[in-house]
This record gives structure tokens, C-alpha cells and sequence, in this order.
């Protein structure tokens, strides 16, 4: 078997009388990119920074290349690149300027770090901003300098923190093809989210957390076969008709979820889920027919929605 | 070898103040300037003609408050560069949460902020020095030899004030600082005035305070008066604020970074 990169068991992490991180157990391999998904306060970031050996372990067992982060959180750090939520750039320097006084902190000589500069640059597509101060270059070219930074050591491992928390669709999209390229260069990656396109677009296997407790696992479309149907039918109905109803909606589906604007109903046949809408004389505003996501997943799992 | 991590983040600091340097040595020149024509020259020779010249001994005003004012502009800038840096560090910018996420520690950091402070003081009192060489105040060799114990006071406020402003939520507490603290010490530490000068039974009250032993050692080496055990008393005092400092901001900064 393969050494795993990260390794948690019943993993604990506390603050005064909270309990950020419940309990979890979780294994990270080499090459994989393994997702946190879950809402705000589910305890991912605060599992990346015990990984990250940041924050201390409150009890459980953490070992990431196979060492303590009690005892060798340098050297740990060292090894691994960090993508932090808020990108901790400093505004007042350029962007050259930001990686060399970081890749100094790693104390990589200056020469190594004007070399892999080139290159990170490149990767970044911060060509033209090289000299630009980072307060006046846009936000999506801000996060991709924080991927650049945190890849000035070579890190054979990635931890990314709401990789893409705040961008336009366009420059998550860039932010994605990124981070493929370093997933087929073989760098692992670890990253928590809160959208489920992120995770499955990018996530080779992923955890679903709630409530600092680790609710399900496995690969996005394994979640979705285990805990979703193939098919979603959205209905939405004019306010008040959707309490009138559901008794009517509840033969027609494998499983009805009722939300405050609209009606879920999950099937493996969408098509024949819609005629039999019809057929039963309901009459919905608007009918969308879609594939199951880890929406609906997380939906099961927690009785809630991703994004409040 | 590896490069201490101090240095790595002194680093940092000199990249960024690459781009203000010539404007705080400009006013690091302008700054004593305008105080010594001012007090020394302007007030300096009404303090001469009258009676109060005895309370100097043979000492001229001018040469009395140049050393003084060395060291109380070294407790300044030292104080500001720590405040505002600091809470810069951990709140504004964040440039420290970012550093914790590579092989540095809290220690490093600290180290590394009072290594720079160090060296924006040198180059300070340099500047401080050449200015009341020009003035007549002192001769070169003596100002030259002030240049230390300014810095030392100014690093022995740089450390505990790291601390505080680690510890602090909000920029409210340093400007009481400023107001409540280091502006009276500017003033009543015997930089403008010999402390006998202050009612007798507040004197002890000027013995703790630091900026007086920096006052008295600079002036010592200014103007030559030291005595063999004094310069140690003071030395010492201000050693242990440095180190007690230094320690409480690793403290404070492992409190704030590491959670």
C-alpha cells in the first residue's frame, strides 16, 4: 500500500468550549485531490490548518509526510505549499516583490527563486503585472499570485482554502484549469469548498463535513449514486399552492424535498417524473429537469442547503 | 547554511522600506534641526545669560539637550516603528499570517522586527550625530559614541511595545499610548531639563522610568561625565526591559498567530 501523504485519526480540534472539529478520521494519498465540502463553520479551514501545522491538534492522531505536527511543524511547513482564504499577499509590494520575500522565508536562495519566478509567473499569467503592485491588480490575478506563491518551494503538497470564495465565474474557471495542470504534474491537492461544482469538477475524492463531523465520503459521482437519484425535477408553485400538495407529489418521486421556494423530487426517470406531474393535474409555475449534484447530496445528508 | 529566520524577515522589511528610505532619512535629519535651532540655539541662550546655568554645571544648553534629544527621538521612532508595524502585521496587512504558514515561527518574527528596528535607529542617530557634530554641540568621536545607548533605549521601548501592540484588537490603545505614555516621558525624562529640577518627592518616580537611564547613558557618553558604576546601572535597566520585552512579544504573538 501506498504511504498516505496526510493521515488523521479521530482528530479533535477545540476552542475553549467549541468544538470546531469532531472527531474525524481521514487519509489523503499521493497525487489525489481531496476535497473539504461543506458549509461555513463545518470545521474545514480548521482541519486545513492543523494540516497545515499552523494550529495545534487538540487530541487525535495527525501525521502529514508521516510526521507530527507537534514535533515537526517546521520541517512540515517547509513541504507544503498554502493557499490561504484570504490570500495574506503584501499590497504595498509587487508581485516579483511578494515571491521573492516569501520564497526568502523558505529561505530558498534568491538566485533558485528568480529561476522558478519565470516559470511561476508563466503559470500564474501574471506576465504583464510582474511589477505591478499587488493592490492594483484585479482579485482573480491576486488569487492566482497566492497560488504562484505558495509553489515557490516545490511543495509536493497543495492546501487551498476556498480556492475560489469570491471570484467571477470566468476567473474560476481560469483558477480551475490551474490547478488541473498541477494535479497532472502529480502535486497533490487539498482544498475545502463551499460550491459543488468546485468539487466536482476538480475533487478525485471528497468529505462532506457538517457540524465539524464528517458525514460522508467517497468520489463526487460515488456520493451522488449513494445518496442522490439520477435525476432532480424542480417545481416551483405559486405561494401557498406548495403546502397544498405535497400529498399529491409524494407517489410520484423516489424521495420529495420540500424547500421554502420550491419542490425537489428525485427519480431515476426525470422524463416520466414530468409527465406524471402532469398527468396528476399540478400545474407549476416553473419545471426544471436536471442531474443529480452534490447539492443534493449535501441536502440529504444535512436537511440543508450548501450556500444559505 | 540556513539563514536565521530573523534575517529572513529583516528581509522583508528592507524591501519594503526600500521605497520610503530617502523620506525618513530626510526627516531624520530635519527632525534635530529644527529642535536644536529652536531649544538649543533659540532657548538654549536664554538659559545660559540667566541663573539657571549653574543646574548644568559648565555645560552650555545646547550641548546638555543634544544627547538628551538624541535618545528621546531613538524612544520615538523606536516606539512608532513597533506600534504600527506590528498591528499592521497581525491586523491590516496580515504579512504575519502568512508567514506562519512557512518554516517561520513567532520567535522569528519578533527577532526579525528588532533587528530592523535596530537598524532604522542606527540610521537614525547617525544622521542625529552628524546633525550635533554641525551644531557645535558635541564633538564628533563623542556623538559618535552616543549612537549606542540611543539605540539600546530605543530597542528596550521597540520590545515591550511589540508585545502590546501584538496583544491589542484595535489601534484605540496606541495612541493612549502615545499620549499617556511616551509624550511624558519625552518631556519629563530630563531630556529638556535636569531632573533635580522636578519637586523631590517625584524624582523616584523618573528613576523607573526607562527613557531616563537612556537619557542619563547618552548623555554620559556625550558629553564624557560618565562615572565607572552609573553607565552599568543604567545598561543593565534597560537590558531586562529589552529581554523582558522580547520574550512578552513571542508570547503575545504565538497567542494572536497560533490558535
Amino acid at each position: 500500500m501506498i504511504e498516505p501523504l496526510v493521515h488523521a485519526q479521530s482528530l479533535v480540534k477545540r476552542f475553549g468550549d467549541f468544538t470546531a472539529v469532531d472527531d474525524v478520521d481521514f487519509e489523503v494519498a499521493p497525487g489525489e485531490v481531496f476535497g473539504f465540502l461543506g458549509p461555513n463553520g463545518a470545521g474545514k479551514s480548521s482541519t486545513m490548518r492543523m494540516i497545515g501545522a499552523v494550529s495545534p491538534v487538540t487530541e487525535g492522531t495527525l501525521r502529514v509526510f508521516g510526521l507530527d505536527p507537534k514535533d515537526h511543524g517546521a520541517e512540515i511547513r517547509g513541504l507544503i505549499g498554502v493557499v490561504p482564504q484570504e490570500n495574506l499577499l503584501d499590497m504595498e509590494l509587487t508581485v516579483s516583490e511578494n515571491l521573492l520575500i516569501y520564497g526568502r522565508y523558505f529561505d530558498i536562495p534568491r538566485a533558485t527563486i528568480r529561476e522558478r519566478m519565470v516559470e511561476l509567473i508563466e503559470f500564474a499569467q501574471l506576465g504583464e503585472k510582474v511589477d505591478a503592485k499587488v493592490e492594483d491588480i484585479s482579485g482573480g490575478m491576486q488569487r492566482r499570485l497566492t497560488i504562484a506563491r505558495s509553489l515557490i518551494n516545490e511543495p509536493r503538497l497543495v492546501l487551498l482554502d476556498e480556492p475560489t470564495t469570491g471570484l467571477d465565474p470566468q476567473a474560476r474557471h481560469v483558477l480551475w484549469d490551474r490547478l488541473y495542470r498541477l494535479k497532472q504534474q502529480g502535486v497533490t491537492l487539498i482544498l475545502t469548498t463551499h460550491y459543488m461544482d468546485e468539487a466536482e469538477q476538480l475533487c478525485d475524492r471528497l468529505v462532506v463535513m457538517d457540524h465539524g463531523k464528517i458525514v460522508a465520503e467517497g468520489s463526487p459521482r460515488g456520493l451522488i449514486r449513494d445518496y442522490a437519484t439520477r435525476d432532480v425535477v424542480e417545481l416551483r408553485f405559486p405561494v401557498g399552492v406548495q403546502e397544498t400538495i405535497v400529498g399529491t407529489l409524494e407517489p410520484l418521486a423516489d424521495r420529495v424535498e420540500i424547500l421554502p421556494d420550491r419542490v425537489l423530487l428525485y427519480t431515476t426517470d426525470g422524463d416520466a417524473t414530468m409527465r406524471a406531474v402532469n398527468a396528476a393535474g399540478l400545474d407549476p409555475e416553473t419545471v426544471v429537469e436536471r442531474r443529480s449534484t452534490l447539492e443534493d447530496v449535501f441536502l440529504r445528508l444535512t436537511g440543508r442547503s450548501l450556500i444559505d | 547554511m540556513a539563514t536565521p529566520g530573523a534575517l529572513r524577515v529583516l528581509e522583508h522589511n528592507i524591501i519594503s522600506y526600500k521605497r520610503v528610505w530617502k523620506g525618513t532619512v530626510f526627516s531624520s535629519f530635519v527632525n534635530p534641526v529644527l529642535f536644536l535651532a529652536a531649544m538649543g540655539l533659540g532657548l538654549g541662550t536664554l538659559v545660559d545669560a540667566g541663573g539657571r546655568a549653574a543646574a548644568l554645571g559648565t555645560t552650555s544648553y545646547l550641548a546638555f539637550l543634544a544627547p538628551g534629544l538624541m535618545v528621546a527621538t531613538a524612544m520615538q521612532m523606536a516606539s512608532f516603528e513597533s506600534a504600527f508595524p506590528v498591528m499592521a502585521g497581525m491586523k491590516w496587512r496580515k504579512t504575519y499570517h502568512a508567514a506562519l504558514s512557512t518554516p517561520l515561527r513567532s520567535a522569528d518574527l519578533v527577532a526579525g522586527h528588532l533587528v530592523f528596528v535596530a537598524f532604522r535607529l542606527v540610521m537614525m542617530a547617525v544622521v542625529f550625530a552628524i546633525v550635533i557634530t554641525a551644531f557645535g554641540a558635541v564633538e564628533f568621536n563623542r556623538a559618535l559614541l552616543a549612537i549606542l545607548p540611543a539605540v539600546l533605549t530605543g530597542l528596550a521601548f521597540a520590545a515591550p511595545i511589540a508585545a502590546f501592540a501584538g496583544s491589542l484588537e484595535s489601534d484605540y490603545g496606541l495612541s493612549s499610548m502615545f499620549r499617556f505614555v511616551i509624550v511624558p516621558m519625552f518631556l519629563f525624562s530630563g531630556t529638556f531639563f535636569p531632573i533635580d529640577q522636578i519637586p523631590g518627592w517625584l524624582q523616584p518616580l523618573v528613576y523607573v522610568v526607562p527613557l531616563w537611564h537612556g537619557v542619563e547613558l547618552t548623555r554620559s557618553a556625550a558629553l564624557g561625565t560618565a562615572t565607572a558604576l552609573n553607565p552599568l546601572i543604567h545598561i543593565g535597566v534597560l537590558v531586562a526591559v529589552l529581554v523582558i520585552g522580547f520574550v512578552a512579544a513571542i508570547r503575545a504573538f504565538e497567542k494572536r498567530l497560533i490558535k
